[in-house]
């Protein structure tokens, strides 16, 4: 405002603007691009980046609709792209679900309790992020398979079992939510234990209520997190009806069968719901990812 | 009474769920599986103890985190560590009991009665009915039925395709009223049940095992090996005495041949003295691993130049639509991964990627975005650095924003440009906080999968090695390709190489909270 200008000031706000444009052009080029390929007919390059005639082919295949081609010939979806989408939200869902509920009561204990070795499980809990599941692939298909000859519902190419998987990557999110649960004054859960409330009364009655806002933070990133998970995902399920979204998409790009008009419109048919809840959730993510926290 | 009523209940369920716990324990212990069942005890003792014990109130909040931490973060990193001391592998796939059990279960054609056999339904199952074949030639089975009855026989009702049979069936002569063996089924249904019958073992009344040999036939078998002493397994057809080797994991033949199926064995430090001895090998793993070094390197040095440029500029309150921009070019970040990895794999495709056909049409060029090692990895870079810079674009906005504005008005006055207000004031404040973030940065791209999986897969490969590797891999694809693609599955191997990279990320872990420690007393 009051700052002192320069006299070069004036055309180096106009060579901002036009490095920004070109910047933004040139990063959102691929987005575009997508798009416009999922309303090309064809699954080739046809060279045009607006396509010249629209067709909505791919959306079909995408949403599961077989079609006539222009030969008369059906076209069946080479993929189930809305059951991987269900799997996925499915596993996704029950997951955050239960990331929700085992660290909410986690993080209570953490915030509000004292209790020994708390401050080295809470460090350890940071340091654990710096190792990726990814590293212990083996162990946990190992695991999974010992789990599968006890108990089968849990085993591997179940769905339960890679929800069981995601459970345990909750350290961050008790991080969260204690962080929060530290800002709301104690004295309201004592006021409730004068009144006769149990110490799991004043949680449940008293403090969960006003921690919704954050509670609906950390289950939208749960749910992101488990939509776009690979690793474990790749090697817990197998069979074409069981994948996840994030699994199956790469089955589109295979040299031998090069879907590239079906990939894009199943692309954007899952990429855009994500995208946006992703957007909208970005203020609160905003603050948690200077926390040390890094998506994949 | 309410109270006490209430608090039987709660010892009743209490005992219940124990109960159930402790009959799992009992099935895993029965199994064979000692360490495994007391591991189990030790855990739900622990769980029920929380749940019950009064002074252990704490710890009904942590239980069900802090266990599943440590049954699926940090158990799975520590039984790494232990599988990397072991050939576990799809040729050693079994633990010894299992292999033994295995070759034990191994049958050969014996002597004995041959049984021709027809299939009757019985609701929705199935029985086998079995008549002895008459030892007479010409194939006069049943021509005499009324002279001497062969003696019929029947098993209990199976399942077959909805549920694996038992392995071993008992064979029964046929008793008074329970089942009339009425129309046989068709040898369409045999052959759909075919997969199943072959592998049923019956056991006959006089004690021989049979199984299929044909579609109308079981023969006898007898068992391959039995047991010899301490613990040797002889082959009762040729006399072979088999040795459990406990160094390769196999039963050995005297004449040093290897029996599969292998089983699991601890082959000490094999897997590393392998990584730095066996120079077909070694020489991708070099290759491999200074790539994963200047991948991640360069992955930050790019994010971190373009994300803070972005950061400063977006920050110049002259410039306007300042919060249009910034969520256009944030968009990147808040694309799923696994999507904009595979838009970009179809985007650089070499002959219907639209990146080829711009190129072709500008410059009349056509790069082999996949084939060509070190364009792959530019290709890598660019990608990771479109994914990568809005993060560090946003925690650069944060620090930025720190920084109060009477510095740069200060720096006005003496006539500094924008270059030097960068250099002299912006980059020395925002340098401090951000290191951290950048090795937490670093040591994320060093393990990450998600880009090298979907976008080349870690191809081109490089040629003539024995496991896998290609030259775009980092360690983390190079370890799940072993493990997961190859065909020889070298867990142990796989493993091994995890460990290793465990180690390089807590030597990183440890720089970085050094680093956040020293931030410390400034930050607050």
């Amino acid at each position: 405002m009051a700052i002192v200008t320069g006299k070069g000031h004036r055309w180096r706000v106009v060579a901002s603007h036009v490095a920004l444009v070109a910047f933004c052009a040139l990063i959102l080029f691929p987005l575009f691009m997508i798009v416009s390929i999922s309303l090309r007919p064809g699954n080739f390059a046809t060279g045009d980046i607006i396509p010249r005639d629209v067709s909505l082919e791919h959306w079909k295949l995408a949403l599961g609709i077989s079609y006539q081609a222009a030969d008369g010939s059906l076209v069946e979806p080479p993929f189930p792209v809305l059951r991987w989408l269900w799997n996925s939200a499915k596993i996704a869902g029950l997951s955050a679900l239960s990331i929700v509920v085992i660290s909410t009561t986690a993080a209570y204990a953490f915030a509000r309790m004292q209790f020994r070795f708390k401050n080295p499980i809470l460090t350890s809990m940071l340091l654990l992020q710096m190792f990726p599941p990814v590293l212990a692939l083996v162990a946990i298909f190992a695991i999974f398979e010992g789990i599968g000859t006890y108990v089968p519902a849990l085993g591997v190419e179940t769905h339960a079992g890679v929800v069981l998987a995601y459970t345990g990557g909750i350290a961050l999110h008790i991080w969260t939510i204690r962080g929060y649960f530290q800002t709301i004054p104690v004295e309201i859960e004592e006021c409730a234990k004068v009144d006769g409330a149990s110490h799991f009364q004043a949680f449940r009655y008293v403090l969960l209520p006003m921690a919704v806002p954050i509670l609906m933070v950390v289950f939208v990133l749960a749910f992101i997190g488990g939509i776009i998970e690979y690793p474990i995902a790749s090697i817990l399920l197998r069979q074409v009806d069981h994948l996840t979204l994030a699994v199956g998409s790469r089955y589109f790009l295979y040299e031998q069968k090069y879907l590239w008009g079906d990939f894009a419109a199943a692309a954007v048919l899952s990429g855009v719901p994500i995208t946006v809840v992703f957007l909208l959730a970005q203020r609160w993510i905003v603050s948690g990812l200077t926390a040390g926290g890094v998506k994949g | 009474m309410p109270r006490t009523l209430r608090l039987g209940l709660k010892w009743i369920a209490a005992a219940a769920v124990a109960l159930v716990l402790l009959y799992l324990v009992w099935t895993i212990y029965a199994a064979g599986q000692a360490l495994v069942a007391l591991a189990c005890l030790v855990a739900f003792s622990a769980g029920v103890f929380v749940y019950v014990a009064r002074g252990a109130y704490t710890w009904r909040y942590l239980f069900p985190g802090i266990a599943g931490m440590l049954v699926f973060v940090v158990f799975p990193l520590l039984y790494t560590v232990r599988i990397g001391f072991t050939n576990y592998s799809s040729r050693n796939l079994l633990s010894f009991e299992r292999a033994t059990r295995y070759l034990l279960e191994e049958t050969a054609p014996g002597e004995g009665k041959r049984y021709s056999f027809t299939l009757h339904a019985e609701g929705n199952e199935f029985r086998l009915v079995f008549r002895a074949e008459q030892e007479e030639e010409e194939g006069a089975v049943g021509v005499e039925p009324a002279a001497e009855p062969a003696p019929v026989l029947v098993t209990p009702t199976l399942a077959l395709l909805e549920a694996a049979p038992p392995s071993i069936v008992d064979a029964v002569p046929l008793g008074q009223g329970s089942f009339e063996p009425r129309e046989p089924l068709p040898m369409k249904e045999v052959i759909r049940h075919r997969d199943v019958l072959s592998r049923i073992k019956v056991r006959f009344p006089d004690g021989t095992l049979g199984t299929m040999t044909g579609l109308r036939e079981f023969a006898p078998v007898q068992p391959l090996y039995a047991k010899g002493p301490d613990g040797t397994l002889v082959n009762q057809k040729t006399g072979e005495v088999l040795r459990p080797d406990s160094e390769t994991g196999f039963y050995l033949t005297p004449a040093g041949e290897q029996v599969r199926p292998g089983f699991k064995v601890d082959i000490g430090f094999g897997n590393y003295v392998r990584m730095v001895t066996d120079p077909e090998f070694r020489g991708p793993f070099i290759a491999i691993f200074l790539w994963t070094v200047v991948f991640a390197g360069l992955t930050v040095l790019f994010t971190l130049c373009v994300g803070t440029t972005l950061a400063v500029v977006l920050n110049w309150e002259a410039v306007r639509f300042r919060t249009v921009y910034r969520t256009l070019v944030f968009l990147p970040y808040a694309v799923p991964g696994f999507i904009s990895i595979l838009v970009f794999r179809g985007l650089f495709n070499q002959n219907f990627g639209e990146i080829n056909t711009i190129l072709e049409h500008l410059f009349g060029l056509k790069p082999a975005w996949f084939a060509d090692p070190y364009l792959a990895k530019v290709m890598i870079l660019v990608v990771n650095t479109w994914l990568g810079y809005p993060y560090i674009m946003v925690l650069c906005t944060g620090l930025i924003k720190a920084i109060p504005s009477e510095v740069y008005e200060a720096s006005a006055i003496v006539g500094a440009g924008p270059l030097t207000n960068f250099f002299k004031i912006t980059a020395p404040l925002i340098a401090k906080p951000l290191t951290p973030l950048l090795v937490s940065s670093f040591a994320f791209n060093f393990n990450n999968f998600v880009l090298i999986a979907l976008l080349t897969g870690g191809r081109p490969d490089f040629l003539n090695t024995r496991v896998p590797a290609g030259t775009t891999d980092i360690l983390v694809s190079y370890t799940y390709r072993i493990a997961f693609q190859d065909s020889g599955q070298q867990f142990g191997l796989a493993a091994a190489i995890s460990t290793v990279i465990f180690f390089l990320v807590a030597i990183l872990s440890t720089v970085n909270l050094r680093l956040t420690k020293a931030n410390a007393p400034d930050a607050r």
